[in-house]
């Protein structure tokens, strides 16, 4: 008799992404399914907006990642318009950028996805958080943490007026320059920012890395996954969150697209699946294959390991020597180890530090030149940049007065949402023989999809938590056969009878 | 041992930037942590309706509810916290007056669908496959919420009794409100508890406002480079600072940015975005005719950025 398991809601995450796994007749996973529950229509009602609004009103998908949307925005406006922005303004975004990547990875490190490392994928659930991180890292480093993100989220808001939606993005610059007294602000933190991106990876080689059993976990089969790759790269094909091409290379690293971002939809297509809000992105030429990856799989991944992947290295030397040890380690380049993605992103955090400090320095960065108004009759733009969970594209199409007439909006949750859904299958299908429900086998299908950033799970980007969870597993008819719940504290219980459901939030890092 | 004030989050549509707003309490979420239970917030504590259920009606004493409402769930939970938490604050724009999501308000559920899997230039979607309330596949049964026709506000959908604007408010906005909590020196209810002044008497480019400005033409941010020192209002651009309520600490004023109004309407003000028509009346110049607001391409859009589900036109729209 087939059976459904449901976790639902999947609640450390910042809303809902429900997760359904079927079973086959023998108990074994058939199929899983990743649903997201909700649809706000931000490409219907961003319609008969004012081109120059979007990057204030579509910040607003995310709360959490409003940065990112600002700026694929700003640059989408950029095409839109014609127009170049003087060396400034590219500066002052870049730098923004990169201090945003450096706080959102880091917290992500230190928060979400890291104590599944840091304190152990095996410690008690209860000790699996942010304050069993600081009581194996000390008081004093988790001061640390919280220091540095508040000096560099007050940076942001004195650029970007406002560090949860902020304002500075304008079609050919940015709304404010950079004071000179505040260079010499930036320069102090970005030397405090590069020591403390080595400082963490430091701590995860002494945590992880020395220690096999966490080796052979990202090494695992449970958590492998060929797929295609995909990230913005430079000119030198080196990982770039700002501009400018689309690299893809295919499961063995070789090259297989490489686009500006005009050319999106030539390369990329949606699939529709009627059971969830989510669409399903995948490499148009070869068409939708369904939820499989391997060679020839026209699904591709995308946000840290997914970048690193598609590029041929990073562009500040530190990062670049982290990236080598990784690749390294991994076995060669790409690496399709979903567990990786955590490192990956510290090798990220170190670039962006190492930008911030770049860019802190650069002459043009205080000129006060921030604004090109040479903007042309305006009839498409497209703009992509990296957000810290994968590539993100903002396209506008508008009337020649900028008044937008269409858009079209792909989130980096939507690049992954296919590979989420194996990768959980993955993890289920190894924990999950004949229908038996293994104890620990909730952690570890989170682990599944922790790895790519808590996308839908920003909440854990707020407060030390728990993952409350409730699996049913369930008979064909509906009728429940066993539901394993765990709670706040981390004790799992086991009960033959159906409980009530948890009320179902929304899904994070949105779909628009 | 005196029992402490249980305290409810919820969310209904909203981006989660009201919750990054309790996280930059910082150090300060402590001291929230240790005067109050808090008994109910999916996004970071375990939680179940069955345990919100289960708990005497008005045993709560403050539930804060960020978002607009779209779904039944959502307007289930509201009316479900409603019923335990003796006071509902509606925290953040959207649950005051819709916010951003509220702007889909202007256009209809069909189109939403649509733009999102029919007409876009990514979707291949030959067989017109729409997500569905319930899919069946393979045996197994599958379900979406539904995806209702229009964005409320809180308070149409059960009683608040107290507001909190923004986009997001401010941590110290919501810290106030805490004191005030903890304090019981909260207002009368139906209050807002904000300032009781427009954005302007605030600014910090109060002195370049000229006494009696006067301007040619409503001019767009395409149009111009911001001057970084002179009021908006009085470089000809819509600086909604007139007709919203101060609170903000001119976050994007200091970002050399006109205000778009996420602090909704000032105390004195029914309707936000004709207030601030009231006021660029006042102060284009008598001949300025049509060109005066020729560049003003989405009135809807630019003076109900954020109360869509509050304005007049709201209303109307929910009565065709």
């Amino acid at each position: 008799m087939a059976k459904t398991i449901t976790i639902d809601p999947v609640t450390r995450l910042e809303g809902h992404g429900k997760i359904t796994i079927c079973l086959n007749d023998a108990g074994d996973v058939d199929r899983a399914f990743f649903q997201v529950p909700e649809l706000r229509g931000f490409e219907a009602f961003c319609v008969g907006r004012q081109a120059e609004d979007m990057p204030q009103i579509t910040s607003r998908i995310c709360g959490v990642c409003p940065t990112a949307h600002h700026m694929a925005a700003t640059r989408a406006l950029d095409d839109l318009f014609q127009v170049t922005p003087p060396p400034a303004a590219h500066a002052i975004r870049k730098l923004f950028y990169n201090l945003f990547m450096f706080e959102d990875h880091l917290l992500n490190f230190y928060y979400l996805g890291g104590p599944d490392f840091i304190v152990g994928p095996d410690a008690p659930a209860a000790d699996r958080n942010i304050l069993g991180v600081i009581q194996t890292v000390g008081v004093a480093t988790a001061t640390k943490v919280i220091e540095i993100r508040n000096r560099c989220r007050d940076l942001m808001a004195w650029m970007g007026g406002k560090v949860v939606h902020p304002v500075l993005g304008l079609p050919g610059g940015v709304s404010k320059a950079i004071t000179e007294e505040k260079r010499q602000e930036l320069r102090g933190f970005a030397s405090d920012a590069v020591a403390f991106a080595g400082f963490t990876l430091d701590t995860f080689h002494s945590i992880v890395l020395d220690n096999p059993t966490h080796v052979a976990l990202i090494g695992s089969e449970n958590y492998f996954e060929r797929t295609n790759y995909m990230g913005l790269v430079d000119a030198q094909n080196r990982v770039d969150f700002y501009e400018q091409d689309v690299r893809v290379v295919d499961d063995e690293g070789r090259e297989i697209e490489r686009f500006a971002p005009r050319d999106y939809a030539s390369v990329i297509a949606e699939h529709v699946e009627p059971w969830t809000y989510i669409k399903f992105p995948y490499l148009r030429k070869r068409g939708w294959l369904g939820f499989r990856g391997g060679a020839g799989s026209s699904l591709v991944r995308v946000a840290p390991l997914g970048r690193l992947n598609a590029a041929e290295g990073m562009q500040t030397p530190r990062a670049q020597e982290e990236h080598d040890r990784l690749y390294a380690t991994l076995g060669g380049k790409p690496a399709h180890h979903t567990l990786a993605w955590h490192w990956a992103r510290l090798v990220e955090v170190m670039q962006a530090a190492e930008t911030v400090q770049q860019l802190a320095k650069a002459p043009e960065l205080t000129d006060p030149h921030i604004r090109n108004l040479d903007l042309k009759t305006p009839t498409s733009g497209v703009g992509i940049v990296e957000a810290p969970r994968g590539m993100l594209v903002h396209h506008y199409e508008t009337d020649a007065n900028g008044v937008v007439t269409a858009a079209n909006l792909l989130v980096a949750t939507l690049f992954n949402s296919a590979a989420i859904c194996m990768s959980i299958e993955k993890a289920a299908r190894g924990l999950i023989k004949g229908g038996r429900v293994e104890d620990g086998m909730l952690n570890r299908v989170e682990m599944a999809f922790r790895a790519y950033d808590p996308c839908f799970s920003c909440a854990t980007h707020h407060l030390p938590g728990h993952m409350a969870l409730t699996v049913q597993v369930r008979a064909a008819s509906g009728e429940t056969v066993v539901v394993v719940t765990r709670d706040d504290e981390g004790r799992e219980t086991r009960t033959p009878a159906p409980v009530a459901r948890p009320p179902a939030a929304r899904s994070e890092c949105r779909r628009t | 041992m005196t029992v402490k004030p249980k305290v409810a989050f919820y969310w209904c549509a909203s981006c989660g930037g009201c919750e990054e707003t309790v996280v930059d309490l910082g150090a300060r979420v402590l001291d929230v942590v240790a005067a109050v239970d808090i008994v109910f917030w999916p996004c970071a504590l375990d939680f179940k309706t069955a345990d919100l259920a289960a708990l005497a009606d008005g045993a709560i004493s403050v539930a804060f509810v960020n978002g607009a409402v779209r779904t039944s769930e959502q307007a289930h939970m509201a009316e479900l916290l409603r019923r335990k938490a003796a006071c509902v604050i509606a925290f953040g724009a959207c649950a005051c007056h819709g916010g951003i999501p509220a702007l889909a308000n202007l256009t209809s559920r069909e189109r939403i669908l649509q733009r999102s899997y029919h007409a876009s230039p990514t979707v291949d979607n030959p067989a017109g496959t729409e997500p569905r309330e319930s899919t069946t596949i393979d045996g197994h049964r599958l379900n979406l919420p539904a995806f209702a026709d229009t964005v409320h506000k809180l308070s149409d959908v059960i009683a608040v009794d107290y507001s909190m604007p923004g986009c997001p408010p401010t941590p110290d906005n919501l810290w106030q409100a805490v004191n005030l909590i903890l304090t019981g020196k909260l207002p009368p209810r139906g209050a807002v508890l904000g300032s009781v002044k427009s954005l302007c008497s605030s600014c910090p480019r109060n002195d370049s406002r000229p006494d009696d400005p006067t301007i040619p033409k409503i001019r767009r941010l395409i149009d111009v480079v911001v001057d970084p020192a002179t009021c908006l209002l009085a470089q000809g651009l819509v600086c909604m600072g007139p007709a919203t309520r101060d609170g903000c600490g001119a976050r994007c004023i200091e970002g050399n940015m006109p205000c778009t109004g996420c602090y909704g309407p000032a105390a004195d003000v029914q309707d936000q975005g004709a207030r601030m028509v009231s006021a660029l009346g006042t102060i284009l110049q008598n001949d300025a005719g049509d060109q005066g607001t020729a560049a003003l391409d989405d009135p809807a859009g630019t003076f109900y950025r954020y109360t869509m589900a509050a304005s007049l036109l709201g209303a109307e729209r929910k009565d065709v």
